[in-house]
């Protein structure tokens, strides 16, 4: 056979492979047909008290819905940002973390305007909420769910042990400032030896949210974090804490940290309502009523929380947009904080005497509702740059982590932090 | 003698088609001829195509872009590249990809030969099962072994630190350093390859003629002479291949350090054990904006292979020679 015919037949054989590729890589979007669909697909992360809802829907509509759960945020949002950027594996309806949808409405358009879609409901929600869902273009991304508010949930039997008041009233008043916060710490860490804090970087996260203002971006979206009060006053206090010694020293999220719940590892963690899922799930049945449920050093502040958005793509963006109506409505607010305790910001949920009367039988009867409850409709809104999450997570906290280790001086672990923060905020 | 040999019969006429048949059929068994051979090897080009030369081709392509996962692209050259050698976490990854390369192969490899070996001899009982039993650890999940040894090398509830305990040696916690996480990485990685290898390497041994052995048994060696004159040297382009197979593998080390540091792309607080195929995924997936950049990543680490994989070739054959 000649070259020129090898060359011809090479060739056949390569435009083949190529255009079985770009089939491949085709994007698997197709027309809403507006046909009634078999199955709706939820993607959620942590936990959003959503099983007993989606069961009655499934009951009330005959639609299938499933539900996929991911535990942890940073293996969540790759999970979504692949299925944006291929087409493949799109879910009908998708939870948008406060510090990832920023990240998300830099590019509004892979996202449905649920305004057509949905009955105008903007005067329902705390309206910095309802916001805070639009896009810069006006869409609305996202149907509000739940808002952080801060409380600390300790275990009062440790406490118990280490000589320490065990109610709630009482251990509230333990820690009026941070300070006081510290040496309740010292005292634990005397009579047991053990960290009371979990890890530094709760604490980080807390104050960071609890000071506001501009944490780890301003207003036009520049980078700030070297110079923002949030993070200076978070950084030293949690600083002071790591030589006070008073932190369990796991690292939030790993298996140290999950087993802990269980083992006692430490007494204390900060607790934005959404983490008393959590909570709840890493202790086991067995645990049940020695948890408790108390306030904050330095007033409450708002942590985290959550919007329902419907994917560009998705197949069924109609009955998509209905289904997170129906979980972000009053009621299904008032049902997921029963069961996982994400806190509503539905402003009928939050009057709702099934919400405020809610007392939660695995943190002791404390009485949630009342707790995040009344500090609620006082929470500002804080304003989160397009990689907040990124910085909190790949910047700032293994820095603290590093310091609290032993692994880096303050000085180095700072100049880590505000390396990491610029190439992670590049834009 | 040449004259009187009588004339020797004309050859036949060539085999060729028959002219009268139809037109048609000829053209197939031309067609037939020529291309059936490229339609019966065109599997393994359509899947290496679709797998290996597109995703090549369009990664090399992002590597010229600022890419938006989500967004815009932007043509900018080699940028990119440039940004690369100047980046400072880059080359802390280039560092700790080769160290646990290192630390994980070299026993690696020295524990499958030794394994190869003892296989190898003639009277060993029930070979067959010990063979089997050894390739086992291969055939599990990266990611089960991966979670496995993860919570072996725990801080607080891990196996290995309780047993370091009743020993009276504090507790170590393996993330935090580089010296014990690379060492805890290379647990996993040689506790999932070396039977591999040492099949592999099993394999070559066999090939080697026994009365080799036999004639230098003759000759007074024993078996560790043996080993050292006849096995190695024998072995060597088995051992070449092994080399290089684990080069390829080390040094694209990614689920064994992730799991080990809960999953965070950045491999420890101070990216003690961030390997490259980690920074790869942090700056091409992670954050979406810089996908040109983690493919810029993706070429480097190919290039990086390339030349290891050439260094120890010529190593391991001037060694073994």
């Amino acid at each position: 056979m000649s070259v020129k015919n090898r060359l011809v037949a090479l060739a056949a054989v390569t435009v083949t492979v190529l255009g079985v590729a770009a089939c491949g890589s085709d994007d698997g979007t197709s027309e809403d047909t507006g046909a009634k669909p078999d199955k709706l697909v939820v993607e959620t992360f942590g936990e959003f008290g959503y099983d007993e809802l989606v069961k009655q829907y499934e009951k009330d509509t005959g639609i299938k819905v499933e539900l996929h759960k991911t535990a942890q945020l940073n293996e969540y949002r790759p999970k979504i940002v692949r299925s944006l950027a291929t087409g493949k594996g799109v879910a009908d309806v998708v939870a948008l973390e406060e510090g990832i949808l920023n990240e998300f409405k830099t590019n509004p358009a892979n996202w449905a305007d649920l305004t057509p879609l949905v009955k105008d409901h903007s005067t329902e929600y705390l309206p910095w909420k309802w916001e805070l869902g639009k896009a810069s273009d006006g869409r609305l991304m996202g149907l509000p769910t739940d808002v952080g508010s801060l409380a600390v949930c300790y275990r009062s039997d440790l406490f118990k042990a280490a000589k320490l008041p065990t109610a709630r009233d009482e251990v509230t008043a333990l820690w009026p400032d941070w300070n006081a916060f510290i040496e309740t710490g010292k005292k634990y860490r005397a009579a047991t030896g053990k960290g009371m804090l979990d890890s530094v970087t709760t604490a980080a996260s807390a104050i960071t949210m609890q000071v506001g203002g501009d944490i780890f971006y301003d207003a036009d979206d520049n980078i700030v974090a070297d110079k923002s009060p949030a993070v200076k006053q978070a950084w030293d206090t949690s600083l002071k804490m790591v030589d006070a010694n008073i932190t369990a020293k796991t690292a939030t999220w790993s298996p140290e940290w999950s087993a802990g719940f269980k083992q006692g590892t430490f007494a204390a963690t900060f607790c934005p309502s959404w983490m008393l899922g959590i909570v709840q799930d890493n202790s086991g049945a067995e645990n049940k009523g020695k948890w408790d449920v108390a306030g904050v050093p330095g007033g409450s502040g708002n942590w985290g929380g959550s919007w329902l958005g419907v994917p560009e793509r998705g197949k069924h963006k109609a009955e998509a947009a209905k289904l997170a109506e129906y979980l972000t409505s009053a009621s299904s607010q008032v049902a997921a904080f029963k069961l996982k305790g994400p806190l509503p910001t539905n402003l009928e949920a939050l009057k709702n005497p099934d919400f405020q009367s809610y007392t939660n039988p695995y943190f002791s009867d404390a009485p949630t509702g009342k707790i995040f409850g009344g500090s609620v409709e006082g929470i500002k809104p804080i304003h989160l740059g397009p990689k907040h999450q990124a910085v909190k997570e790949q910047a700032m906290e293994p820095a603290l982590r590093a310091y609290e280790n032993g692994e880096a001086t303050a000085a180095a672990a700072w100049e880590q932090f505000i390396k990491d923060a610029a190439t992670q905020g590049a834009f | 003698m040449a004259l009187a040999t009588p004339a020797r019969p004309a050859p036949p006429e060539p085999a060729r088609a028959p002219r009268h048949r139809t037109n048609g059929s000829a053209k197939r068994a031309r067609w037939d001829m020529k291309f059936s051979p490229y339609l019966y090897i065109a599997p393994f080009f359509i899947v290496f195509g679709v797998f290996g030369l597109y995703p090549m081709l369009k990664t090399a392509w992002m590597s010229l872009h600022d890419w938006d996962m989500i967004g815009e692209h932007t043509f900018i050259g080699f940028d990119n590249y440039a940004e690369l050698l100047k980046d400072e976490y880059f080359w802390n990854a280039v560092v700790n990809t080769l160290g646990i390369f290192v630390v994980a192969t070299v026993p690696q490899l020295i524990l499958a030969l030794f394994f190869a070996n003892l296989l190898n001899r003639t009277h060993l009982r029930s070979r067959t099962l010990f063979r089997m039993a050894i390739f086992v650890p291969n055939i599990t999940s990266v990611a089960a072994v991966a979670i496995v040894f993860a919570m072996l090398f725990q801080r607080d509830f891990g196996l290995i630190n309780w047993l370091l305990s009743l020993v009276g040696i504090n507790p170590v916690d393996w993330d935090s350093e580089r010296w014990s996480s690379w060492t805890a990485i290379a647990f996993m990685v040689d506790w999932r390859w070396t039977g591999y290898n040492a099949l592999i390497l099993l394999a070559g041994m066999q090939a080697i003629p026994r009365d080799l052995y036999e004639a230098a048994a003759l000759d007074g060696a024993n078996q560790w002479r043996q080993f050292w004159r006849i096995t190695l040297p024998m072995l060597t382009p088995t051992f070449v291949f092994v080399v290089v197979l684990s080069t390829i593998g080390g040094l694209q080390l990614f689920t064994e350090p992730l799991i080990f540091g809960n999953g965070n792309m950045r491999g420890g607080t101070q990216r003690e054990f961030q390997t490259l195929a980690m920074y790869m995924y942090e700056k091409g997936i992670n954050s979406l904006n810089t996908a040109g950049y983690g493919a810029a990543i993706a070429w480097a680490l190919f290039v990086l292979i390339g030349i290891v994989a050439a260094i120890n070739l010529a190593l391991v054959r001037r060694s073994v020679k």
